[in-house]
């Protein structure tokens, strides 16, 4: 029978187990930013940095007179530093309407009013915004190690072998530091566009800020005040890199926790389906 | 004429259950000390703005902790099993709710998806459950281009999709033309009536609740004032007449009030009167010459839920 014959009629199939609504937000979150065509143009352009160094790589690999390119440990941690940027304009492009948009449309109360856990959605939400991180900085630093590999052999690979493991772990925790900040910040307004300026102005201040007073007092203590900072320690930390201007790395380490920390605090207390106004 | 949808388990026990229930809002007590049961079938959730019916709702699914009393909704108590019963019951809230840039097919989808339907089955309820709203032509279309009629169909499409045993559906006719507010109301008339859903129904529009439902619960300011069958409620007991009388309407609404007779203005000088159970007519009268006021006009009126919710309320309508 065509649908268009068909009258209400009841459901005898199959029903899923909960606990997979994160799964649905996350997967749809995902084709939704995918289908933009002007996200994807950003996506590719952030993969340009990616062409160059393989060509570096090639050149070094194929080319004596040009030896002096050949990738190291520190070639890995520049590319990921250098990435830093596309993540910023990701976040800020995918991120800002993440929760925003659902508020501006009333659609958290049709989430929670489904078998869909508060956490779930977070964790759906964030699951978009981590993948479409880890595209910009993990994947094209794994591809550029798998062209090495491919191009010398893997005696690079044995010779540093914490390479593949640093470049994991450190675009995770990279991820995770833009994008839970992000999203406390989408669930605190229903306005995409505040959300993108307060997250800009969040980070260029902080880096401003411990910039300005690295340089008055000649320390890198001061660089627990900015996110980009702190994660520049830690990834140095990371990469086993030594510099001199880092941050102390418990100190950068203690600050990235705190701010994940505080961001699920915020997104606790904002992601409910009722608004509540105290009288 | 009920249809093959209405088995034995979907008409026996009640759909809801509350027992002592208060919830606050930042201080404000929004239910106090609710005590009520939903029979299944259609039940009206009726009362003025702010008595508590989209609260009471929102409790139901656990959205809203309540702070003593217990729920439970086909059979679950709502503290424990919140999660369980959201994947049965359906939910239209109040307010303009949609998920932003999705076309309304793929927007009911996503949340029978959300509800628990593999991906290939929820976009083929979505697509049955459009056509039964009246939304099959405009299915493809992006939910920001719908007019407010719209709107709230793609709502009760997403209620609808994954087929639910229970329907919470606040204010389902709010801000539709008067055409959109008949189709909406004869699609919630059909949905208890012929394929045994079970729903409840909260407006604050009583021809709405009289029209599409069975029983009602009348609330008023965060308690229940009444809970009856409709058809009780309007087709016997009290006798209901209009009547008007010489000069001083406002001295004969006194005097009948203080006789214990309800009794509103009805406008136009015209007093709406409602008997006690066993009252007659020579009452008013002997109420009336006690007064010395002349009885101009008196008729026989047929009780509405109006009068009803008048009386529970005790509010003028």
């Amino acid at each position: 029978m065509p649908i268009y014959e068909q009258t209400y009629r009841r459901y005898g199939g199959l029903r899923l187990p909960p606990c997979r609504g994160w799964w649905v937000i996350a997967r749809t979150g995902l084709a939704s930013a995918l289908l933009d065509r002007r996200f994807v143009g950003l996506l590719l352009l952030a993969w340009a940095p990616f062409l160059v160094r393989a060509v570096q790589i090639y050149a070094s690999a194929n080319f004596q007179q040009v030896g002096f390119l050949a990738p190291t440990v520190e070639t890995f941690r520049t590319f990921i530093a250098q990435q830093s940027t596309f993540m910023f304009f990701v976040t800020v492009y995918a991120g800002a309407g993440l929760i925003a948009d659902d508020r501006h449309a009333n659609a958290l109360q049709l989430y929670l009013s489904k078998p869909v856990t508060r956490s779930e959605y977070v964790v759906g939400k964030s699951v978009i915004l981590v993948v479409l991180l880890l595209a910009v900085t993990w994947l094209p630093a794994m591809a550029l190690l798998l062209w090495q590999v491919t191009l010398t052999g893997d005696a690079f690979l044995l010779t540093n072998s914490h390479l593949g493991p640093a470049i994991m772990v450190f675009s995770v925790i990279e991820a995770l530091v833009a994008a839970l900040p992000m999203l406390a910040l989408s669930s605190l307004s229903s306005s995409r566009r505040f959300v993108s300026v307060l997250y800009a102005g969040v980070v260029l201040f902080s880096g401003g800020l411990a910039t300005a007073l690295g340089a008055e007092t000649g320390r890198g203590w001061w660089s627990w005040l900015s996110p980009e900072h702190a994660l520049a320690a830690v990834g140095d930390a990371i990469f086993r890199i030594q510099t001199p201007s880092s941050a102390p790395i418990a100190l950068a380490a203690v600050a990235l926790a705190a701010i994940v920390l505080v961001s699920l605090v915020v997104l606790r207390r904002t992601v409910c389906a009722v608004d509540v106004v105290s009288s | 004429m009920l249809s093959d949808l209405v088995t034995p388990e979907r008409l026996a026990n009640p759909t809801a259950e509350l027992d002592r229930v208060t919830v606050h809002y930042g201080g404000t007590p929004a239910l106090r000390d609710v005590s009520v049961t939903f029979e299944r079938g259609t039940v009206g959730l009726l009362g003025p703005n702010g008595a508590g019916k989209s609260t009471m709702l929102r409790s139901l699914l656990g959205l809203v902790r309540s702070d003593s009393g217990t729920m439970r909704v086909m059979g679950l108590d709502v503290a424990e099993a919140a999660r369980e019963i959201r994947s049965r019951v359906g939910y239209m809230p109040e307010r303009d709710a949609h998920v932003p840039g999705m076309t309304a097919v793929s927007f009911v989808a996503y949340c029978g998806e959300l509800s628990g339907l593999p991906s290939s089955d929820a976009m083929q309820r979505a697509h049955e459950v459009l056509y039964y709203v009246g939304l099959g032509e405009a299915r493809y279309r992006k939910l920001e281009t719908y007019s407010v009629g719209m709107k709230q169909r793609a709502k009760l499409a997403q209620a609808l999709v994954h087929d639910p045993d229970l329907l919470l559906l606040d204010e389902p006719t709010s801000g539709m033309d008067p055409g959109g507010r008949d189709e909406m109301l004869d699609l919630i008339r059909d949905l208890g009536r012929a394929k045994g859903v079970s729903l409840i129904m909260s407006s604050h529009v009583l021809p709405d609740i009289e029209y599409a439902c069975d029983h009602v619960v009348m609330l008023d300011r965060g308690r229940v004032a009444a809970h009856a069958a409709i058809a009780t409620l309007t087709g016997h007991g009290a006798g209901v007449f209009e009547m008007r009388v010489k000069s001083d309407s406002g001295r004969m609404l006194t005097a009948l009030q203080e006789a214990g007779i309800d009794c509103n203005e009805a406008g136009d000088g015209a007093l709406r009167v409602t008997l006690p159970a066993g009252g007659t007519a020579r009452d008013l009268f002997q109420v009336a010459a006690a007064a010395r006021l002349q009885v101009r006009h008196l008729r026989p009126s047929v009780p509405t839920l109006e009068d009803a919710f008048a009386r529970a309320v005790g509010a003028p309508r």
